[in-house]
């Protein structure tokens, strides 16, 4: 069975592959470029093409499965009609899959759920990072403000620490956000 | 009190600018709804999240709600669109050297005089083995079927003369750049963006196509109309008084700059300021001139959903998608458009209401008075540009008389 995986970003896409690559007697293609993807597609041939929800093409290639069907080439929108719970979870994983009509639905099912499955990881990755990436934003408001009460009220670090702390459990806010607030206001005063 | 909550799709497009305005501004939050909207990078994903409800709503190409309503492409889900979210706002850019053989610098093009340009020109590239190549934005659009409608009545056969191919709008300055292909039919900004880049320029707004063409709709599937009947009618109310805020001359600069920003369309308010006030940027360097009617939101109950909208698109997909007439499938494309629905929320707040639901499309040529549930209403040209007239109760003679 041939694969074609869509994919503007590399990372997912690979991550998509090593889950595929499971498969037995699969032949898996990686398409991150966005010229000349229908051409791509149309030399690949593949049985079925996965491509993320939020790809720009989505359009581009629909509108190439359907005129392909009128040539006699028949690409089927999705899985069978049956398969509703099918889509709706790849959807809800930000995955389309287009699949040649007449592929036996039990080679379709266990791709498209470790395709799922592997836009779920990956969604997961992409929101532990995120996660990460706030968590230092945060780390580094913190330390600013710090230095802000420090060099403005001279205080020493732990006592700057402290005085946020206090402020945020008396106005059960976090401390990231009593940062921010000491940022701003020193920043309004002309403070650099 | 509790606020229903309705969450509505959209591509980042300029006519995606009712939902947008109706939340930056309270309309929604003044009807009693809260309102999420969701961002999209093509039409088959806002269709994906309307059918497995991530979606409530969503910002449409009208006759993509007809398409699903009758299993084009995917399985049938009967759609309904109660309301209209604008009229026309897409032109035709080409790249710079075929656009000053078919057009005039500094003008926009007469539709017959630029027709009958482009076929000459359309001849000589197919003898040469280099057909021109024309984009429009989905398949199922009517970018799609205007385009068509101007190409065929200029006598140049879509898909026999010349090719025509889907570009998502995100591509169509670098699509034009490249030369994959010759010229575009595009929403705002997307035509000033290949404008401004120096790699196309406009030609002609649609609305000199068909003066009246309906554009994007507000779609939902039919089952959810019936469920949140209520807070469908709300919606309906604050959408109609977005409208009168977007028209409103005094809001433009505060409109484009919310329009413009990240979650929304993040692209340039002045570009965008531009589409909102009726002004074309028609190449580089040249000044900004004023087109009456390129948008058009919310005059003349340009959110009434008229059915003939509906069987026009109809007709032309019968035209365009290789199928057969049929007279159930016209009926069903009919019913997706609700006027009744539109009626209903909007009786009592003092809005002009159609009384009928359904017009000869293309009759008006001047001025004419109306007739409206109350009172009259002056509705202007809604001309196509070739004269043809499209009457609903006949589709198949229309379509006979069609080249």
């Amino acid at each position: 069975m041939r694969i074609a995986i869509v994919d503007e970003s590399a990372a997912r896409a690979s991550i998509i592959q090593e889950g595929l690559a499971a498969l037995d007697d699969c032949e898996i293609f990686v398409l991150t470029e966005r010229r000349a993807l229908v051409a791509r597609i149309g030399e690949i041939a593949p049985d079925i093409v996965l491509m993320d929800l939020g790809n720009p093409s989505r359009d581009v290639l629909e509108e190439y499965f359907a005129v392909s069907r009128a040539l006699d080439r028949p690409i089927a929108m999705f899985v069978d009609e049956s398969d509703e719970e099918e889509i709706a979870a790849s959807v809800d994983a930000g995955v389309s899959a287009y699949v040649v009509d007449g592929l036996a639905p039990g080679r379709i099912r266990p791709l498209l759920d470790l395709a799922v499955r592997r836009f779920n990881a990956f969604a997961r990755l992409q929101s532990e990072l995120d996660d990460a990436r706030g968590k230092l934003a945060a780390r580094e408001m913190v330390d600013r403000a710090k230095r802000i009460l420090m060099d403005s009220r001279g205080m020493a670090e732990p006592k700057a620490y402290a005085e946020m702390r206090k402020a945020a459990m008396d106005q059960g806010k976090r401390i990231a956000d009593i940062a921010e607030a000491i940022v701003t206001a020193h920043e309004l005063m002309g403070g650099k | 009190m509790t606020k229903e909550h309705l969450t509505i799709g959209f591509l980042p497009l300029v006519d995606a600018c009712l939902p947008i305005l109706a939340l930056e501004h309270g309309f929604a939050e003044d009807e009693g709804l809260s309102l999420t909207l969701i961002r999209d990078l093509s039409w088959a994903t806002v269709l994906d999240r309307l059918l497995y409800g991530h979606s409530d709503a969503a910002h449409l190409v009208a006759p993509l709600a007809i398409a699903t309503t009758l299993g084009r492409g995917r399985p049938a889900q009967p759609l309904a669109v109660p309301f209209v979210l604008g009229l026309n706002g897409n032109a035709v850019t080409m790249r710079p050297e075929l656009a000053r053989e078919v057009g005039k610098p500094g003008e926009l093009a007469d539709p017959v005089e630029a027709g009958a340009r482009l076929a000459n020109i359309a001849r000589s590239r197919k003898f040469a083995g280099n057909p021109l190549r024309f984009g429009v934005v989905h398949r199922h659009s009517s970018h799609n079927y205007m385009l068509r409608y101007w190409l065929a009545a200029s006598g140049i056969v879509p898909d026999r003369d010349v090719t025509m191919a889907t570009v998502p709008p995100p591509f169509c300055a670098d699509a034009l750049e490249t030369g994959e292909v010759d010229a575009i039919c595009v929403g705002e900004p997307w035509n000033s963006v290949a404008v401004e880049r120096g790699v196309g320029e406009i030609v002609m707004a649609t609305a000199q196509i068909w003066r009246r063409g309906v554009e994007k709709v507000l779609a939902m599937r039919e089952p959810v109309l019936e469920q949140r009947r209520g807070a469908v009618e709300a919606l309906i109310r604050a959408l109609r008084r977005a409208g009168e805020h977007f028209v409103d001359p005094e809001n433009q600069e505060v409109n484009a700059a919310i329009l413009a920003r990240p979650e929304y369309l993040d692209g340039h308010a002045d570009l965008i300021r531009y589409a909102i006030s009726d002004r074309l940027l028609l190449s580089r360097n040249s000044d900004a001139m004023y087109f009456a009617d390129y948008m058009f939101q919310h005059r003349e109950a340009a959110n009434f959903p008229w059915v003939s909208q509906a069987q026009w698109l109809y007709s032309q997909m019968v035209r365009w998608d290789g199928l057969e007439y049929s007279a159930a499938d016209a009926e069903d494309a009919a019913r997706v458009f609700r006027p009744e629905v539109y009626r209903s929320a909007l009786s009592g707040t003092g809005d002009l209401l159609p009384g009928a639901s359904s017009k000869v499309e293309g009759s008006l040529s001047v001025p004419t008075a109306v007739g409206m549930q109350e009172g009259a209403m002056i509705m202007n040209n809604n001309a196509f540009f070739d004269g043809m007239v499209f009457d609903p109760e006949d589709v198949p003679a229309y379509l006979a008389r069609l080249p």
